[in-house]
């Protein structure tokens, strides 16, 4: 790259900067909005219009319309929800597992859309208030079924030899109490930094090529084009895929804490 | 360019993994915006999207099993009667050819009677009717043969007892004859 950086002209390599725009509203105070909170106010706007007019009028036997949103409704509940934790337990956390999957959806599908063309979920508020949340889940479900031994068992697994919490406590506690916060945050998070940055790379590259390079290198533009191409289709997939983990793992933390023995 | 934007990155402190304030609130307010939207309104109505729909499930078998019974109901009825139909019709049948061979056997007796009753009656009208004959025949005959004999031996038969005895002799003879030529 900095072969090609100059000053007029070169090529614009994306930065970390691209996930800090400059703020639009209410600079410097808490409520300050920039380009991505206003993505992501769309992204939300998009997701209440859509579930709300497509369950304005649910019929028994539903319009098309109807069919696409139940059909989403249907994977939150069946797919996660009740494979994971059960009917019942399914039943009580449905609206928890449903909210994380459609914001996390909804907030990241943004970065393969045209003109958005980034994550609202690409910055750190959304995974890491999403992993709070996650993590307050499983933790009130797992006190709320056993109150007086959930970090007992969590911390000293029953049927382990006595001697081995000195090394079973420890991992214990930093894999379920801290390891599982941070890598719901950064996986989510990375993810949507990288793929973000790789498009910019992408595309910034081949404008470079054909419009800058000189010779044969604006054949490389070609190159460049057709890998985003393909690596936008594959947002789209790691958009999808990452919703699903997130609200699937948050199911399965919760399902760790209702079981009786670790 | 390159530096510029590093240097400027660096110059605000920019690190992706340090939240700003507005970046959780945003965040937060989404999230519970998001999560009371699903909770009150979406979730609500599946639910009871789904309610209705397994009740109109369970409406529709509880409506067919009652449409299947009433048919089966109604078909064993028809075949009762169908059944009661035939028997019925068998012994009518029964009946009419019991009557019909019945009929048949008096006509036939009748018939047997009538045909008797004219054979006999026949028989006796040409048995008085050949005596009839016989007797008329007799005494033309012996008339007329005295007549001639009167004529032929120049004497009139008039006692009437020797008259009939020729008569008689002739007539004897003449059946006598009669059987010899047979």
């Amino acid at each position: 790259m900095i072969p090609f950086a100059t000053d007029e002209g070169g090529f614009h390599g994306p930065t970390i900067g691209e996930f800090f725009p400059e703020a639009i509203f209410f600079a410097g105070t808490p409520f300050e909005i920039n380009r991505i909170m206003l993505i992501r106010f769309l992204a939300v706007a998009a997701l209440l219009l859509i579930f709300w007019i497509g369950t304005r009028r649910m019929k028994v036997i539903p319009t098309r319309m109807q069919s696409v949103v139940e059909m989403g409704l249907d994977f939150a509940r069946v797919n996660i929800a009740e494979d994971i934790l059960g009917k019942k337990d399914g039943k009580r956390f449905l609206p928890l597992i449903t909210t994380i999957f459609f914001m996390v959806l909804f907030l990241n599908i943004t970065g393969p859309i045209p003109f958005l063309n980034i994550a609202g979920s690409s910055v750190i508020g959304v995974p890491l208030v999403l992993a709070l949340v996650a993590y307050s889940a499983f933790i009130y479900a797992g006190v709320k079924k056993n109150p007086a031994n959930f970090f007992r068992n969590a911390l000293f697994p029953p049927g382990v030899p006595p001697f081995l919490y000195i090394i079973v406590t420890p991992i214990e506690f930093i894999s379920t109490f801290l390891i599982r916060p941070v890598t719901l945050t950064l996986r989510l998070l990375m993810n949507m930094i990288v793929g973000h940055l790789l498009l910019v790379l992408f595309f910034s590259a081949t404008q470079f090529f054909f419009f800058t390079a000189t010779g044969g290198f604006k054949l490389f533009g070609a190159g460049t084009l057709v890998f985003g191409f393909a690596f936008t289709l594959f947002e789209v997939l790691i958009a999808l895929l990452q919703a699903y983990i997130f609200a699937l793992l948050t199911a399965v933390y919760i399902q760790l804490a209702l079981a009786e023995e670790h | 360019m390159f530096n510029a934007v590093i240097a400027a990155a660096a110059e605000k402190a920019e690190n992706p993994l340090l939240p700003a304030v507005y970046d959780i609130v945003w965040s937060s307010l989404i999230f519970v915006v998001i999560l009371f939207f699903f909770w009150k309104l979406v979730l609500p109505r599946m639910q009871k999207l789904l309610d209705d729909r397994a009740e109109a499930i369970e409406g529709n078998i509880a409506k067919a099993d009652d449409a299947q019974r009433k048919a089966e109901a109604a078909l064993e009825q028809y075949t009762a009667q169908l059944a009661d139909a035939r028997a019925e019709a068998g012994q009518i049948r029964e009946h009419a050819r019991i009557d019909g061979q019945k009929i048949i056997n008096e006509h036939k007796e009748q018939a047997l009677a009538e045909a008797a009753r004219v054979t006999t009656s026949a028989k006796a009208q040409i048995e008085a009717e050949r005596q009839a004959a016989v007797v008329s025949l007799r005494s033309e005959v012996g008339t007329l043969a005295i007549d001639l004999a009167s004529g032929v031996i120049g004497e009139s038969l008039t006692d009437d007892a020797k008259a009939t005895a020729i008569v008689d002799r002739f007539l004897a003879d003449l059946e006598a004859s009669e059987k010899a030529a047979k």
